[in-house]
């Protein structure tokens, strides 16, 4: 199955959870915001677990790390399977994309891993 | 009239953006009280507004002759639309920025407005 029609699933699944988790009250006022509901509660309620650390440039970039990526944990940690990962990453990148779009960010996610679990999500802000 | 009344909502939207108001409320409120001057004459028509996190705007517009209608009824008539706007989001088949066609989405306003009238 190609990588962006995984990506294409996640991002569809993103905008419903765009829609549905951010509560009651306009809890947005700017971008870090929204970056940090990434990194809470998105997180939380599709991994139980929130994201280990969050970077930015303050022009447009963030990356978003995970030292123990649910989808990866399972697999031998180092380097064994970096050929594999992807696989698992192209629906989360998707997911962080999907969760942005509704939220009126449009962005371009990508993932890398250096060695299993570990692994980090860089979100690119574009600028129309 | 409607586009009128969203004009005012992005009004709104952006002047509590510049005041750092506590009130962080998807509800707008009465937008303003309008007589509609090419359909029913004698009638005037109040329009609320409210906006969610992704910047989809409900607007409501109600005949003011109907003076039962009390703001706290507005609100849940705004929450429940916007539970079921997301019920709508979440159905895979759904494209966001599309029409509706949700039977489920369409029968829950019907019977909102009939409890109303």
């Amino acid at each position: 199955m190609s990588l962006s029609v995984l990506e294409g699933m996640g991002f569809r699944v993103g905008q419903a959870l765009g829609e549905r988790l951010p509560q009651e009250t306009l809890a947005f006022r700017e971008e870090l915001d929204i970056l940090k509901f990434l990194c809470k509660d998105l997180w939380v309620a599709v991994f139980q677990k929130q994201m280990d650390s969050l970077r930015t440039n303050h022009q447009g970039t963030y990356v978003l790390q995970d030292n123990s990526f649910p989808l990866l944990i399972r697999m031998a940690a180092g380097l064994q399977y970096l050929e594999e990962a992807p696989k698992f990453l192209a629906f989360t990148c998707g997911l962080l994309r999907g969760a942005l779009s509704t939220l009126g960010i449009k962005s371009l996610v990508t993932a890398s891993v250096a060695s299993l679990p570990t692994c980090k999500f860089q979100v690119v802000i574009q600028k129309t | 009239m409607v586009h009128t009344s969203l004009d005012v909502v992005d009004e709104k939207i952006s002047a509590m953006g510049k005041a750092l108001v506590d009130q962080r409320e998807l509800y707008l409120g009465l937008l303003y009280p309008t007589e509609d001057y090419k359909v029913y004459p004698s009638h005037q028509l109040c329009r609320y507004g409210y906006v969610t996190n992704s910047k989809v705007k409900f607007v409501m517009v109600v005949d003011s002759s109907n003076t039962a209608l009390r703001d706290n009824e507005i609100r849940s008539m705004f929450r429940k639309l916007h539970n079921s706007y997301t019920d709508v989001m979440c159905n895979p088949f759904y494209n966001p920025g599309d029409r509706i066609h949700s039977r489920a989405f369409d029968s829950m306003v019907t019977s909102m407005m009939i409890q109303v009238c």
